[in-house]
Formats: structure tokens, C-alpha cells, sequence
């Protein structure tokens, strides 16, 4: 049917007002809420000691001093690539589950249906279930109305602000700052970003909810072209439950299925869709609708599992009357073993980039304007600025030194000649000015260039790093 | 498979693709409401910023904002913030300075853009100097009229040979051959010296004769060997330095013609209110000595 007539270009949202289920997708779904928001509301306050100089909160975002803390690792700037890796694993690990699983990503631990759960729940504790706010929604406006109404957002705006709250004490020590929020002497950024995140919060999980997932989320999209006839997601055995209850298809030949028709999967599914339609771009396969189907079979006596994750060839075979495949079967195949295997890769990557890690490191950058400078006595000398980086919790001294095939003298400026050794002060990069010097007439002096390196020594505990470069001599001009 | 369908009950745009038709659900009302929403922001963000061309310029906008300002606004607090360590910076020891690290850090760091917009134009951004303009080169060992820190904010704040500045240090040479006190075969005797005492090819026989009139006409100032006399700005000539080159003939045109090196003086006493402050002067001078080999 092609559309000729003038029909409406927007429509009006339908609100969802889901009930209340119980089942063992439903204590799941607690469960993983519980952790991930306990995850959330308390690792700022985790405590790890890492000596006087070093804050001692244990996941900590310095944006100030660019420096990330978590737990025994410390991330600079340069170290970046730990985090790229980090979303690279987090986008191969969804591409693995999406395949493997569909959207248990969006079901089950995206922080949009973890956050809409709670506010529903608490709705459903404040206004009743279904049916109560169904004709709560319908009522005219009265004092009870109102007082329900102001009740529910002011549960949904402070746990807005303690997820906002939640927010900023990653980025700063978080005892301090709840000092300071609560005598109002907290940096203006952070009662900004607590507004801004308490509405956004409030707006996102209360009002928006679904919506968010179906008009403003481009996974849905994407994760449809990574979902295969393998996939196990969740589906209705129509060749069980149907005819329905009231259709016009029973007849004689084709009695009445199992499905009753009772609307228990439509009211309790919290994106407001009939999974008997089949698999729809809405369906966040959180599984409400399994227990609350499983809850009826079991009251009517009929086996569990009209509604079930199931994948699209399973259902085929099942009507055909032929067996279905293993869950494992569905789950590996080359598909999700390609995916497991970059993320392993990946993974494994980092783990040794990790343990590699040093604790010292240089870099060396050569000035070249100009090129070399000539002294009174005929000496060339090259002048290097040297970016020295010490990651312990106090000042070690490092010792510089230089390694070539020809004779080189190594000077720190403002440094007596000889004493090559600097104070590097604590988690930080210090700046030092290197000259470099052959003698007149000797190679190094009169080639063009001569590799050398340059080498940094931890005197407290040998630890070493190194940097090549260049001296340049004069060429024979 | 029995598959229901949406089909029967939404409108399709009738646009097929591999038998995939697009449904044509509407949008939710609200998207709309959001759309009108920027409009109105819109309208409102024109009458409050900056936004209508007209002639000559734009509209100002009710809330004053330009961008210039934002830029005036960021530069005041940048200058307000260091107005304490500039103060540090001003009456601090010259020699000092070295032992406090976060002045040190500052003023090298100062001193090196004051250096950029001031100095590079004739001393070179790498601060090597330019030898055909007889500019000198601030890195090597070798100064004329010293290389201690308080020698270098000296010249910094009066320049050399510079008539503002009764202080400036001053020395004339002769112009030996344009004032036809020596003859040409004299200073191409003394050329031959002079090139003797800094170690480079020469002719021994005349270089013989010239250093007697070496120690006749120039000992006075340049030293019976030739080393120099800072105290005068008398360059070193036994050393591997030239200000204005070591060959036989630039040495030729030196003696004959003399050289006569001006710098300006930076300070505010003699340039007002387009000099150097004393805070960044002692910048500079800081950012000058930790370059190579300032003593």
C-alpha cells in the first residue's frame, strides 16, 4: 500500500507504562543494575595509597595535570593508546555479543536501560503499577495527582544529582569535593556539570526513555547488519501460539495454540512493542517478556518458552519438526571466533604494554638552528633539549650520559662540567638543555654527522632508557 | 513462515529495494516541537550576540560579546596571574635566578618570546647571529663585552654604540686604510699576521713584517698576542671566532675600512613605553645566558 492520501507527518507519543514482572530475566536484570550502578556511585570513593606526592584516590581523572590513576597504573598523555585500545576492545567485544547474542548490550547493561529500570521502579513505587498509572495518567489534576506527581521527580532529581554527583568525583578528589559542594566552595565547573548531568538524567531515564533508543541511538542501526540467522535473540514460537485466543483462524483443522492472548508480554515490555510480531527494530531483548509469558504457561499448564531467545533458523527447524542446533553451536562459529580473536589480540597488547611500561623515559629533541656552534678553542658542540619523565612518587636523580663510536662530552647547562646527574622531580617532565661537544679536528668534529645515543639512568635503581639521534659536525667546511 | 507484519496497517513511501520496502511510520511529534525549539533559540542567540551584517560591521548584540574582548578579557588575567612573579622577576639578583626554578623556568620561557619579537630580527631566531651583517652569534664562548649575565642585561638595556645612551659602551677602530695610516703592502702584512695568530694559512715572511706593525697599530687595543680586551669591546683575533669572517680579505676590508657595530638600547628609559621592562630584560638576559655558553 502506497501512501497517496495526507497523512499525518508526526504522531503523537504513546507513553509505556510497563508492569511489574518477576522471573529469572527480571533478577538478572537487578542484579546486573545493582552491580553496574554500585560500580558507578562507588569507585570514586575507593581509596589506594600511592606515597605523599600522589593522590590516593583510586580511579582518578586528573584532567588538571593530565593524568589518569587507576588502581597500580598510571596513564600520561603519550600513553594515550591505552584508552584507544580500550574502545577498540569495547567496540570488538559489542560486534562479538551483537553477533553472538543480538542486543544484550542494549537489554541488559546499556547505562540508558539501566537508569530508564530504575526510574521506572521507581514510578511503580511511588504511583502503583500498570494499572494505577494508567488511570493516574488519565485522571484530572487533583491535590493526589500533584502530590504523586512531585513525589516521583523528587526521587528522580536526587538520584539525577547522585548520578551527576557520581560523575565529578572522578575527577577530583572525591571526599574534598563533597566537602566543598556541600559548603558551596566547589569549583563552578563541578555544580555545572552536576546540573547539567542531573537534568540530563532526569530528562534521559524518566521522561525520554525509550525514545532515546528508538529515534536518537544509531546502534539499533548498526547492530541489525551484525545479527545473523544464528543469532539468538528472543522470538515467538508462532507455530505454538498460534491461532491465538479470539482470532478468526481457529477453525476445526487449525485449533487454538497455546497463546492466550493475555497481553502479559505487551504490558510488561518497557519499549511498548507486541514481541508477537516478531523481531522489531524497537526490541532491546531484555527478556521482560519471557518471564511474564513463562509466569502464564506455568498458570495455564502449559510447557514454558512461547516466548524465548531463540534464533531465527531454531524457529524455522522447531516448525518444521526438526532438530535445532546447540547453544553452542549458535555461539561459536567464524563469525564470533574473528571477533573474539582481535579482541584477545588486542587485549593481550595491552596487558604487555602494560608490564613494559617504564617507569622513566626521554625524549630527546636536537636544536638545529643552527646546526652546530663553533667555540673560541675550534670545539663544535650541539645543544639538545632533553624532555626527562619520572613516573615514581618522588624526585630521583637521573644521570645523562651519551654513547658513540667518537670521543663526545656531555654538558648540562647551569651544571658544573662532570656533574651530568639532574633532579627530576616527581610524576613529572623536566626540561634540561644538553650540550654536546667534539674537539676540534677530531671526527666527530669534521664529518657531517655521527649517530650517537643518549642514556638516562635511574641511580636509585638502575633503571634505564635511551634515545638516538644525531651530532653534526662541520662537514668538512 | 507466518510473519506478522506491520505492513497492513503502516503506509509504505513505495520505495522497494531487493523486496525490502520502507515502511513510512511518522515521526514523533515531539521531534518536531524540538525542531521549532532552535528556531526560537535562533532567533533569540541573533538578538543576543553579535549576528546581522550591515554596513560596516554587525549587529553588537545585547550582551556586548565580541571576541576581540574575549581575547582582551583572556590576556588581562594572564598578565594578572604573573603580575606577581614579574614583580619576583624584576628585583631579583641577576645571578640568583638560576637557583629558583620556577623563575628560572619562567623567565627562560618569557625570555624566549621577548627574544623572538625583539632579537631575532638581527641576532637569528636560533640566536647564532648572521656573520655577513656582523651580528653576533649569542651561542659560542666568545664575547665582546662579556658574557656574564649582569654584562648581558647591561648591553641589553643601553645597546652598543648607541647615542641614546650615555652608559652604552662605545669603541671606535681606525679606519686604517680609508685614513691612510697604513699603507696597502703594510696591512697586507698585518693581514698575513693576524691570520698567523688564529692558526690558518699564511705567508711567513710577510706575516713576519706585520707583526711589528701589528704591535704598532693594534696591540693597543686587540693585545700584544691578539686576544682581545673586553673592557673595550676589542674582539679576540687568535681564536676561531670572526664577527665578520677570518679570510685573507674580509680581514683586509676590516682593517682598512674599521667596522662600527650599533644595537639599539631596549629599556624603557630610552625607547618609553616600546621598550623592555626591567622584569623582562632580566628575562631575557636569563633566557640569553642559559643559551650555550654565557659565563
Amino acid at each position: 500500500m502506497t501512501s497517496t492520501d495526507h497523512k499525518p507527518l508526526y504522531a503523537k507519543r504513546e507513553p509505556v507504562f510497563p508492569r511489574k514482572v518477576k522471573g529469572k530475566f527480571r533478577s538478572l536484570k537487578w542484579g546486573i543494575m545493582i552491580l553496574t550502578l554500585g560500580v558507578y556511585y562507588l569507585t570514586p570513593w575507593i581509596r589506594w595509597d600511592r606515597g605523599a606526592e600522589l593522590p590516593d584516590q583510586a580511579v582518578l581523572v586528573d584532567l588538571a595535570s593530565r593524568r589518569f590513576f587507576f588502581f597500580w597504573i598510571e596513564i600520561w598523555p603519550h600513553e594515550f593508546y591505552f584508552i584507544a585500545g580500550l574502545l577498540i576492545m569495547a567496540g570488538l567485544g559489542l560486534f562479538l555479543f551483537t553477533s553472538a547474542m543480538g542486543r544484550v548490550w542494549c537489554g541488559y547493561t546499556c547505562p540508558q536501560t539501566v537508569w530508564t529500570d530504575l526510574f521506572i521502579a521507581t514510578e511503580r513505587w511511588i504511583e502503583g503499577d500498570r494499572n494505577a498509572r494508567v488511570r493516574l495518567w488519565n485522571a484530572k489534576w487533583d491535590l493526589r495527582k500533584l502530590r504523586l506527581r512531585l513525589t516521583k521527580f523528587a526521587v528522580w532529581l536526587v538520584i539525577g544529582l547522585a548520578t551527576g554527583g557520581a560523575w565529578v568525583f572522578y575527577f577530583t578528589d572525591a571526599p574534598t569535593l563533597l566537602v566543598n559542594l556541600i559548603n558551596g566552595t566547589a569549583h563552578p565547573a563541578a555544580y555545572t556539570t552536576m546540573a547539567l548531568l542531573t537534568v540530563s538524567t532526569v530528562f534521559f531515564g524518566g521522561i525520554a526513555r525509550e525514545q532515546i533508543c528508538i529515534y536518537a541511538c544509531p546502534w539499533p542501526r548498526i547492530q541489525a547488519a551484525m545479527m545473523d540467522e544464528d543469532t539468538i535473540t528472543i522470538g515467538y514460537r508462532s507455530w505454538r501460539g498460534e491461532p491465538r485466543k479470539h482470532s478468526d483462524a481457529i477453525t476445526k483443522e487449525s485449533p487454538q495454540g497455546d497463546c492466550i492472548d493475555c497481553m502479559a508480554c505487551v504490558n510488561v515490555c518497557p519499549v511498548g512493542i507486541d514481541i508477537r510480531d516478531g523481531q522489531q527494530m524497537e526490541c532491546i531483548t531484555c527478556g521482560l517478556c519471557i518471564d511474564a509469558c513463562d509466569d502464564i504457561m506455568a498458570k495455564i499448564g502449559k510447557p514454558r518458552g512461547l516466548i524465548d531467545y531463540l534464533s531465527l533458523d531454531d524457529e524455522e527447524a522447531e516448525r518444521k519438526g526438526q532438530p535445532t542446533k546447540r547453544v553452542w553451536q549458535h555461539i561459536l562459529r567464524p563469525r564470533t571466533l574473528i571477533y573474539s580473536s582481535l579482541w584477545s589480540i588486542v587485549g593481550m597488547g595491552l596487558v604487555v604494554a602494560l608490564f613494559i611500561q617504564p617507569d622513566i623515559d626521554m625524549t630527546v629533541a636536537a636544536v638545529r638552528n643552527p646546526t652546530y656552534v663553533v667555540l673560541s678553542d675550534g670545539t663544535i658542540r650541539n645543544v639538545y633539549e632533553i624532555r626527562l619523565r619520572n613516573k615514581h612518587g618522588e624526585t630521583r636523580p637521573f644521570e645523562l650520559s651519551v654513547t658513540s663510536d667518537a670521543a663526545l662530552q656531555i654538558d648540562v647547562q647551569g651544571q658544573a662540567s662532570g656533574d651530568d646527574v639532574v633532579n627530576v622531580p616527581a610524576d613529572s617532565t623536566y626540561l634540561v638543555r644538553v650540550f654536546v661537544s667534539a674537539a676540534a679536528q677530531t671526527p666527530a668534529s669534521t664529518d657531517d654527522r655521527t649517530a650517537m645515543r643518549f642514556w638516562v639512568v635511574d641511580t636509585i635503581n638502575d633503571d634505564r632508557a635511551h634515545d638516538d639521534t644525531y651530532f653534526n659536525g662541520t662537514g668538512g667546511t | 513462515m507466518n510473519k506478522p507484519d506491520k505492513k497492513d496497517d503502516v503506509d509504505t513511501t513505495g520505495h522497494v529495494w531487493d523486496g525490502i520496502e520502507e515502511l513510512d511510520n511518522p515521526m514523533p511529534r515531539w521531534w518536531v516541537w524540538v525542531f521549532y525549539l532552535t528556531i526560537i533559540w535562533a532567533v533569540g542567540y541573533s538578538i543576543a550576540y553579535p549576528a546581522w551584517p550591515l554596513i560596516n560591521g554587525a549587529t553588537a548584540g545585547l550582551l556586548g560579546y565580541s571576541t576581540r574582548g574575549e581575547v582582551a578579557e583572556d590576556i588581562a588575567r594572564v598578565d594578572a596571574s604573573n603580575a606577581e612573579i614579574l614583580a619576583r622577576l624584576s628585583t631579583a639578583d641577576l645571578t640568583a635566578i638560576r637557583d629558583d626554578d620556577e623563575l628560572h623556568t619562567f623567565a627562560v620561557n618569557a625570555g624566549g618570546s621577548i627574544f623572538a619579537a625583539n632579537c631575532s630580527q638581527c641576532h637569528g631566531r636560533g640566536a647564532a647571529g648572521v656573520q655577513a651583517g656582523g651580528y653576533p652569534n649569542l651561542l659560542d664562548d666568545d664575547w665582546l663585552w662579556g658574557g656574564d649575565i649582569e654584562q648581558i642585561a647591561y648591553t641589553v638595556t643601553h645597546g652598543i654604540r648607541n647615542e641614546q645612551s650615555m652608559d652604552s659602551h662605545y669603541s671606535l677602530m681606525p679606519a686604517f686604510g680609508t685614513d691612510e695610516i697604513l699603507m696597502n703592502d703594510e696591512i697586507d702584512a698585518i693581514v698575513q699576521h693576524v691570520l698567523s695568530i688564529s692558526g690558518q694559512d699564511h705567508d711567513a715572511d710577510l706575516a713576519g713584517v706585520g707583526s711589528t706593525l701589528f704591535l704598532d697599530n693594534c696591540a693597543s687595543c686587540h693585545g700584544d698576542a691578539g686576544t682581545g680586551m673586553q673592557e673595550i669591546g676589542a674582539p679576540n683575533l687568535s681564536d676561531a671566532i670572526w664577527l665578520y669572517g677570518g679570510d685573507a680579505d674580509t680581514i683586509r676590508t676590516t682593517i682598512q675600512n674599521a667596522r662600527f657595530g650599533v644595537m639599539p638600547a631596549w629599556s624603557e628609559e630610552f625607547r618609553g613605553a616600546s621598550g623592555l621592562s626591567l622584569a623582562e630584560i632580566n628575562a631575557v638576559a636569563t633566557y640569553v645566558h642559559q643559551l650555550g655558553s654565557a659565563q
